[in-house]
């Protein structure tokens, strides 16, 4: 176990140097000059006035540092756990930035990914034992898996939303609330919460639901389950394997879905103007802000690691070979 | 099926916990109100949880990310409304009769061609108590010293600033530059000495600047991603001083969403007063869903121009005869129709806002002038030698080079991309070979500031009191590098650069004044440094659900209705004290 856990530190300590060396680099080879860009912004008349100012941001940014020097600061300042201040939203602090951000995308991320996971999983092993559920969810998750999610937000804001007026069409509360510790703010945050979880949810939904169904049937005609149907083995036992069986593929997926968490959904942000890290990552490119850029992909990376790590590790627990594995013995 | 029992749980607990961090977070700017103060007053403010409908207006398209300074020094990326509605300016400017009205000033003038004394009214007061006095105007004029605070050009003009007594400053001016001082005042906001006088001198753009002392009609109140919340300062010295009373006790400024999400909320009464360019609003203002200035074609006031910057440097671009003809070849009533559906209108030949029109020289833009005229754009082709040469259907440069130009507009605007499809067409029709292109905006920025591009669109010259602005943005000299505020098309000095130096040193009823003007609209036509396109609009749609007597043309209030950065002091202001409650 020990050997297996430093191993795979070193492997993660490895990725995590080389992507933060690429998110320190990525920005600074796209098109544009950030500062150049804040001051065109800016609108300042007078040619005269622009020297002093671009002199004045450059060493705010430390852009008038030699690039290996800037590499270096960066480490330094990331280390001490400062992510620098952010050029688009000048002078916010891109920690201070992403904070605001982020417990928006989780909360709208996790439960997503998660229970969409859990019932898609379920609905699937469902399905591929009963015949007349195959008959319909398999067609119902066929059409959401291949629904442009972009359509079906649109059609969820435009239905339920304008026309219907059950749901908020904007916003992470209502505009016209002051965020408070009380219930009504808080049944209003899930109000306005709801439509872009459902289209989340909605949408990732047929996807797991078709992969478990094939899954479990792929299982229940293996050898060990006729097998066990051969001993006379109760077909409550054969199903509870096969549903072990084809759940480690599918936490394979999981992990990978939950890397992306908190890269956020911009298209969710976007068409329920729900405020989130996605969208931030957009403004961030359009506007060439290195720091909130680097900011924000270092929460990705993080994230996927950290999802992955933890899918290390309940691998462990739920596939028996990876622990005979660890232990030494021949699977 | 158990593993599934023992996950949910875990689930709910991870739902629970982000949605209570979420709403931690979000709470978090309650506990930045300012406690200081008295009787609790403050402390009932922040147990408003609601704000009421009909004491709140919500507002939108000014600001495009979070908010993140209230800063007024560096006069960009601030809050919606932080001049305007918490700082204020010596002066309001009315764009209708291009009049600069007293605003924390009381009176004005130049007492000798050097001398200007200002005269601040009496009893003004910061929202803290403290007293703004002639000493607040006195520092904010000398934080021009500072070589990075944006007015530090004012001091090659500016000799001094004095307080002679608490409500009166004399300037005196080493080279009196009447345009861009009218300009000062009512564009830069009075900064208070006994908050900013604190700051660090590398500081002063760099301060975010929370908790917020201003002199104006609404305080800080909160803020978050998606919003910034004013409330109103009933201690305003402004009700009786200039008789405002603003009739909402809130205003909600939403940080700018998708057009679709913008109109929906517009639409829903959601927001009461949209600046946002809504594509297609034409036909809900014809249904009388929503509001705007003009009950038709434009529907909105001119803001801006829209230019097409040939790159001077280049050929044939460096031929003023090359450069007229591509203006006479623009239908630019096809993009009016085709990309705006009538939301904007043609700019005049002179590329003046309409704002302007009292400036016209009317026997110049008759002589000069141009319209679009495919025939007239081929024979100026003609007479200046171009010709096809190779017969590809496409004009050669006298010398016989084949020309080929490429038109660019950033990706996503699709406003623009439409328009510069319709120059490209234009343009190819009359025997130029023009193609568009998009690429991102920030290379567009890029190629457009070191001059590497051929055409391009640009709007920066901006309403403002004196058509000083829009020369200086069209003949400025000299070319630098990086040129950033002006002269895209880097052209050479053709002895418009002194008229426009002369002009700004010129006061507007001075007899030379209207001369001046006359010569530099001449040499705008005849040099076409930049062709004049359309006037882009000052996009304003106004659902009167909850709130009435929106500025219209004719109506009872025609102020300029914008909540863009400098135009609170243009109108914006106005906007909102004229409003009243529906119903």
């Amino acid at each position: 176990m020990r050997t297996y856990l430093a191993r795979k530190a070193t492997i993660y300590a490895l990725t995590f140097f080389v992507a933060v060396t690429l998110n320190w680099l990525i920005p600074r080879l796209m098109p544009g000059d950030p500062v150049q860009r804040m001051i065109s912004r800016a609108g300042v008349q007078h040619p005269e006035s622009i020297g002093p100012l671009v002199e004045y941001y450059e060493n705010i940014f430390g852009l008038d540092l030699p690039v290996w020097q800037q590499y270096l600061n960066y480490w330094g300042s990331l280390l001490s756990g400062d992510l620098g201040v952010s050029i688009w939203l000048f002078p916010s602090p891109v920690e201070d930035v992403i904070a605001r951000a982020v417990p928006f995308t989780l909360a709208l991320m996790l439960p997503a990914i998660l229970l969409s996971w859990v019932a898609g999983n379920w609905m699937g092993a469902l399905a591929a034992r009963r015949k007349w559920l195959d008959n319909t969810v398999l067609p119902a998750s066929y059409l959401l898996t291949a629904t442009p999610y972009m359509w079906l937000a649109i059609l969820l804001v435009w239905g339920l939303g304008v026309v219907a007026g059950w749901f908020p069409v904007a916003g992470g509360y209502d505009f016209g609330l002051r965020p408070t510790m009380t219930w009504s703010f808080f049944l209003d945050l899930l109000h306005h919460w709801f439509l872009p979880f459902l289209s989340l949810f909605l949408v990732s939904l047929g996807g797991w639901a078709i992969g478990m169904r094939n899954l479990i049937i792929y299982e229940l005609e293996s050898d060990y389950a006729n097998y066990l149907s051969a001993l006379g083995a109760p077909q409550r036992l054969i199903r509870r394997y096969a549903f072990r069986n084809g759940l480690l593929p599918q936490i394979t997926g999981l992990a990978l879905q939950l890397g992306t968490v908190i890269g956020g959904a911009l298209v969710t942000e976007v068409v329920f103007a729900y405020p989130g890290l996605g969208y931030l990552i957009l403004q961030a490119v359009q506007n060439a802000d290195y720091f909130l850029l680097q900011g924000a992909l270092l929460f990705v990376v993080v994230g996927v690691l950290v999802a992955n790590f933890v899918i290390d590790l309940v691998y462990v627990v739920v596939d028996p070979r990876t622990r005979t594995g660890l232990q030494g013995a021949t699977a | 099926m158990s593993l599934h029992r023992r996950r949910w749980p875990l689930v709910a607990a991870a739902t629970t916990a982000a949605l209570i961090a979420l709403a931690a977070c979000s709470a978090d700017p309650i506990d930045q109100e300012p406690t200081d103060d008295v009787e609790g007053l403050d402390e009932a403010a922040a147990l408003v949880s609601e704000y009421p409908r009909e004491e709140t207006i919500f507002t939108s398209g000014s600001q495009w990310g979070p908010p993140s300074s209230w800063n007024p020094i560096p006069q960009s990326g601030e809050a919606t409304g932080v001049r305007g509605l918490l700082y204020e300016p010596l002066f309001s400017f009315d764009p209708a009769t291009l009049e600069l009205e007293p605003w924390l000033a009381e009176s004005g003038e130049w007492t000798d061609a050097d001398t200007y004394v200002l005269k601040l009214r009496e009893g003004l007061t910061w929202q803290d108590g403290e007293a703004l006095d002639a000493q607040d105007v006195v520092f904010t004029v000398e934080l021009g010293k500072v070589p990075d605070v944006r007015w530090s050009n004012m001091w090659t003009w500016l000799a001094s600033a004095t307080a002679t007594d608490a409500t009166t400053v004399t300037f005196e001016f080493s080279d009196p530059r009447y345009q861009e001082w009218d300009n000062f005042l009512y564009t830069n906001s009075v900064l208070p000495q006994h908050v900013m006088s604190t700051w660090a001198a590398t500081d002063y753009n760099s301060n975010a600047n929370e908790d917020p002392v201003g002199s104006g009609a609404f305080t800080y109140s909160t803020h978050g991603q998606d919003r910034m919340v004013w409330e109103r300062n009933d201690d305003w010295w402004g009700k009786d001083a200039l008789g405002l009373e603003f009739p909402m006790r809130y205003i909600v400024d939403i940080v700018n969403p998708s057009n679709e999400v913008a109109l929906g909320l517009l639409l829903q009464g959601g927001l009461d007063l949209s600046n946002n360019f809504l594509p297609g609003i034409q036909t809900l203002v014809e249904n009388d869903q929503v509001q705007t200035f003009y009950p038709e074609a434009p529907f909105m006031l001119s803001a801006n121009t829209a230019v097409l910057v040939p790159n001077t440097l280049r050929a044939p671009m460096d031929d003023a005869e090359f450069r007229r003809a591509m203006a006479f070849a623009i239908d630019v009533d096809k993009i009016v129709a085709n990309a705006y559906g009538g939301l904007v209108q043609k700019a005049n030949p002179t590329g003046l806002l309409p704002a302007y029109e009292s400036l016209y020289d009317d026997g110049v833009i008759s002589e000069h002038g141009f319209e679009y005229d495919a025939d007239e754009a081929a024979s100026i082709l003609a007479d200046a030698g171009y010709a096809d040469t190779d017969g590809d259907g496409f004009v050669e440069t006298p010398a016989g080079e084949p020309i080929e130009l490429e038109l660019i507009v950033p990706a996503g605007w699709t406003d623009w991309m439409e328009a510069s499809r319709v120059i490209a067409e234009d343009l190819q029709a009359a025997g130029i070979n023009v193609t568009a292109d998009f690429p991102d905006s920030g290379a567009v920025d890029d190629a457009r500031s070191s001059g590497d591009f051929d055409l391009l669109i640009n709007n920066w010259a901006g309403l403002s009191n004196t058509p000083w602005t829009y020369y200086n943005y069209l003949f400025h000299q000299p070319v630098r590098d990086l040129q950033l505020v002006g002269n895209f098309g880097r052209a050479a000095d053709a002895g418009a650069w002194t008229l426009v130096e002369q002009l700004s040193r010129t006061a507007s009823d001075s007899p030379e004044y209207a001369q001046i003007m006359g010569q530099l609209q001449e040499l705008s036509l005849t040099q076409m440094p930049m062709v004049p396109l359309w006037y882009n609009g000052l996009w304003a749609q106004y659902n009167t659900s909850t709130w009435e007597n929106w500025p219209t043309d004719g109506g009872d209030s025609q102020a300029y209705p914008s909540t863009w950065g400098g135009f609170w002091q243009m109108g914006g202001l106005r906007t909102l004290a004229a409003l009243q409650p529906a119903g």
